[in-house]
């Protein structure tokens, strides 16, 4: 006896546990893999899963097996043109290893690789950078929803019934299921009425019973016909759409003088790049505008503003200037949500910082929603720094800065932009309507 | 008669109506089996069935999470497709059907799984003397709870280190002679609990270090333990290890019984699919001469079947060893030849069954042999021919390899031992047998691994003995043996600069 089971609506994860275990165990490994591919990836690119390779020698598993050498005997199938007592030379560079097998198992199988998925990707970034919980769920999860009509479907619940379509489609259906027996029963009526003003005859009376009789079978099938059936209902369906709001620029700033090392502007493109999502959960609509300077300010491509390299002074005022200019050039501040992070190792003309002080205080700050400024630099604090403390207090909602020794630094920064999200999430749309 | 259907759409009705008739058949040629129950599931859950080498269900651990990603990535890059089917030896016998399969595929697959498998699995005498069909599924349950209890109150990551070392010894956690004796769940749990008291109390009787008064000077003569050297590594742990603590023992003796349960699947791969295969392709033509399917279904039938079936050439870039499909189907189908119509080599070389009952014959092979013992008694020279076999010797000193058999009146014999030999497990795994315990000393445990045509461990065993290091708690030497000299020596931890004489 053959039982059938249909197990197909069962779970399908029960590997889940399994594969986070090995998560877990190669955390260290996956955690590379992703940092490389962060310095691969543009700023706008971390919606997507990545490709994890580990190499096989770290996830082997042990187990006690003959190796090469000794003298051993294998049969292989498919002899050609050998006869007993050929010789064969071997493969050379091989070290004698021997079987076909062993070739074949060693070649592109040196790596074990496999794919995560973007919520994991960005779990694995946010690690780095030490967000709290609440911040890494508002990241990687779209929690604001409106909902929208999306037509009728026939099921739902009771409050969303629609009574007008449920009626239509019980009136329609009524009609179809009785338009036949009502045109037969006026039939039937008609002759029952010309046989009772005509009443002789014996025929006659057998028919009117017949008719009598049939009309009354009409009648009983057209009442049975349910006023309204379950098939007839209708209710409105809801959908939840995301809404992010309006739209916003993002000004990347960087110093690239000689002294920015490129394991500094590593630490810096990860600063971005949470700015950058951040604001993708925000807005509908992003575009960046990286801006580098070292004694001249020039706006330029992504790629151009992380990897090329300058030499000479630094003058960070004139990536304030040009930024201000590209404001009232493109984006006014009516239209655009304006948000700004500066990177720096803190080097500065000496002269130059207390007017990129005041470049801030009168332009630049009462146009945006959140400048914020991060200096990367193990030793002490530089001119800039100085300059910039006093606008801390200044506009405490508008401007965060932070000295920024390892990637686990550089939230504190965006601390008050995570914390206050509902408010200024509203404060975002408010400005969308303006537009 | 009509056909049951002509359709390449399954529905559970057809499935019914396929398994019905291929039963009827089955009981023809005498397939005795147990019951079937038949799952039909995604292919997402063929996966994870794969994943956790088709136990229905498993303790948890990391490696299956690699075998699932390895598998998934394959199966999305269409490098792989999944196996069809996947049967696991129990009563009743759970066989899986992937739903994307057409009928004709399903067909094949409960003749294969159903039928084959199934009776191999409650005929042959590896199966029948060390596994208990009815009582796996228990002990996978109490397993897999166990093994979580210990979780929770231990850690994963102490569970793991103990999972880690035993899986890296599992091919050493079996018993090649004793039979076990099968128990439901309920007693394995009850048992469970004596086992720990008890086995406590002997291992501290072992390691009592309380002199014994007068009785030492007895003691002074060398004891040897173990008194035999034991092949079975983990159970010698299991028993005999000094610190660990009941938990982990019990988990050690888990890893132990599902080597122990794989053991007889590991000798009979060719045996076990070419019988599966042989019987999906006998009752599938029978069910075609009885005009129970057309024409179409035969074809669908026929091309899978000669994909499975094909054995490419060792210098072909599909060889990947010899496919034990093709060697085990085509040598069943030569046993029924040589009863059926045996040609004059045939009645030399198989005198026994030569004009035999064919039917007979087969299920005499079936039940009484093993891959090794099976290819020693039964490969004939004509498949050697079919399968233009050769045999090449490899010495590690010769820059040359050499042809030392082809499928010739000289070579047959040969080829016929050394593939014997390749299927034969204590030959293909290195000897490795626990040869002593310094009672008296540090409590090192010495290994001995006695080697067979000076074929050296490969590199892995420098970790595996890591692993066996933190199960035992003391030092671990593995002296290898060469026509019994000594001429190497492992150790964990490793020993400071040994002198070299």
């Amino acid at each position: 006896m053959s039982y059938f089971i249909d197990r197909r609506l069962n779970g399908k994860n029960k590997s889940l546990v399994n594969r986070q275990r090995f998560m877990q165990r190669y955390k260290k490994h996956i955690k590379q893999a992703v940092s490389e591919a962060i310095n691969k990836r543009s700023i706008t690119d971390m919606d997507r899963g990545e490709n994890i390779s580990i190499p096989s020698q770290d996830t082997h598993e042990p187990i006690i097996s003959h190796g090469q050498g000794g003298q051993q005997h294998r049969i292989y199938p498919g002899n050609k043109q050998f006869d007993a007592g050929d010789q064969i030379d071997k493969p050379k560079g091989g070290g004698g290893s021997g079987s076909g097998k062993a070739g074949n198992s060693g070649e592109g199988e040196d790596e074990f690789s496999f794919y995560i998925s973007k919520e994991e990707f960005l779990n694995y970034i946010f690690e780095d950078l030490a967000l709290p919980n609440m911040a890494k769920k508002s990241l990687s999860t779209q929690d604001e929803f409106e909902t929208k009509h999306a037509g009728f479907v026939t099921e739902g619940t009771a409050n969303n019934l629609s009574i007008v379509r449920s009626m239509r489609n019980a009136h329609a259906r009524r009609i179809a299921l009785s338009a036949g027996k009502k045109r037969k029963l006026k039939e039937l009526l008609l002759e029952q009425e010309a046989l009772e003003s005509n009443p002789d005859g014996f025929q006659h009376q057998t028919r009117l019973l017949a008719i009598q009789e049939e009309i009354s079978i009409l009648r009983s099938r057209i009442k049975k016909v349910p006023y309204l059936d379950t098939f007839d209902l209708r209710y409105r369906s809801q959908v939840k759409y995301p809404v992010p709001s309006s739209k916003a620029v993002m000004f990347c700033l960087m110093d690239v003088s000689g002294s920015m090392t490129q394991d500094i502007k590593e630490i810096a493109k990860r600063f971005y790049i949470l700015l950058y999502l951040f604001l993708q959960k925000n807005y509908d609509k992003i575009e960046l505008v990286f801006i580098r300077h070292h004694t001249s300010a020039k706006e330029v491509s992504e790629e151009e503003f992380f990897y090329s390299r300058e030499t000479g002074g630094t003058i960070v005022s004139s990536a304030l200037k040009l930024m201000h200019e590209i404001v009232q050039d493109r984006y006014s501040a009516s239209e655009w949500n304006i948000y700004a992070a500066q990177a720096s190792d803190g080097d500065n003309w000496d002269d130059d910082s207390p007017q990129c002080s005041a470049l801030l205080r009168q332009k630049i700050l009462p146009e945006v929603q959140y400048f914020s400024y991060i200096e990367i630099t193990p030793q002490d604090h530089q001119a800039l720094w100085h300059a910039y403390k006093a606008l801390e207090t200044e506009w405490p909602n508008e401007f965060a800065m932070a000295q920024i020794k390892e990637p686990g630094d550089i939230y504190t920064v965006f601390r008050q932009l995570f914390a206050k999200q509902p408010s200024q999430h509203q404060g975002a749309s408010h400005q969308g309507e303006r537009a | 008669m009509s056909y049951i259907s002509t359709d390449s759409e399954w529905t559970f009705d057809l499935l019914e109506a396929y398994d019905k008739e291929i039963k009827r058949i089955a009981e023809g040629f005498k397939l005795d089996t147990y019951p079937n129950q038949i799952e039909v599931i995604s292919a997402e859950q063929m996966m994870d069935a794969y994943a956790s080498v088709g136990m229905p269900l498993g303790y948890h651990h990391w490696s299956y999470g690699k075998h699932f990603l390895a598998t998934q990535k394959n199966y999305q890059r269409g490098a792989m497709g999944l196996a069809y089917e996947i049967v696991i030896n129990s009563s009743p016998c759970i066989a899986y059907l992937m739903e994307e399969n057409t009928l004709p595929m399903q067909a094949l697959v409960i003749a294969h799984a159903c039928y084959g498998h199934n009776s191999f699995f409650k005929g042959n005498y590896l199966f029948k003397t060390w596994t208990d069909a009815s009582a796996i599924v228990d002990y996978l349950v109490f397993s897999r709870s166990y093994i979580k209890e210990c979780e929770e109150r231990y850690g994963i990551e102490e569970v793991e280190k103990i999972l880690d070392a035993c899986h890296a010894l599992m091919n050493y956690g079996v018993d090649r002679y004793k039979r076990p004796k099968p128990i439901s769940a309920e007693e394995e749990a009850h048992r469970q609990e004596e086992r720990e008291k008890i086995l406590q109390q002997q291992v501290n009787d072992l390691w009592r270090t309380i002199p014994k008064g007068h009785e030492e000077e007895g003691d002074k003569k060398q004891r040897n333990f173990p008194s035999e050297p034991q092949e079975n590594i983990l159970y010698f742990i299991e028993k005999n290890a000094p610190l660990l603590k009941p938990w982990q023992r019990e988990i050690i003796r888990i890893v132990r019984k599902m080597a122990q349960y794989f053991y007889p699947q590991r000798q009979t791969q060719v045996m076990n699919e070419g019988w599966a295969t042989f019987w999906h392709y006998t009752l599938l033509h029978t069910l075609y001469d009885e005009g129970l399917v057309n024409e179409g279904f035969m074809l669908e039938f026929l091309s899978s079947h000669t994909n499975v079936v094909a054995q490419p050439g060792f210098d072909s870039p599909n060889y990947n060893g010899i496919n034990p499909y093709a060697l085990g189907f085509n040598m069943f189908q030569d046993i029924k030849r040589i009863c059926q119509n045996p040609s004059q080599e045939d009645k030399e070389w198989f005198p026994d069954i030569a004009g035999s009952d064919w039917l007979e014959t087969l299920h005499f092979a079936m039940k009484n042999f093993k891959d090794e013992s099976f290819i020693q008694q039964y490969l004939s020279p004509k498949l050697i021919r079919d399968f233009k076999l050769f045999s090449l010797y490899d010495d590690e000193h010769s820059p040359k390899y050499l042809v030392d058999a082809i499928h010739n009146e000289k070579g047959y014999r040969m080829i016929r031992d050394k593939l014997s030999q390749q299927y034969d497990l204590s030959y293909r795994e290195p000897n490795i047998q626990v040869w002593s315990v310094d009672l008296r000393g540090d409590r090192s445990l010495t290994l001995r691994h006695t080697m067979q045509s000076n074929i050296p461990l490969s590199d892995d065993s420098t970790e595996v003995i890591k692993h066996l290091h933190a199960l035992w708690g003391f030092d671990i030497h593995l002296e290898t043996y060469s026509s019994g000299e000594k001429i190497k020596d492992q150790s964990c931890p490793i020993k400071k600069a040994e002198d070299k004489e």
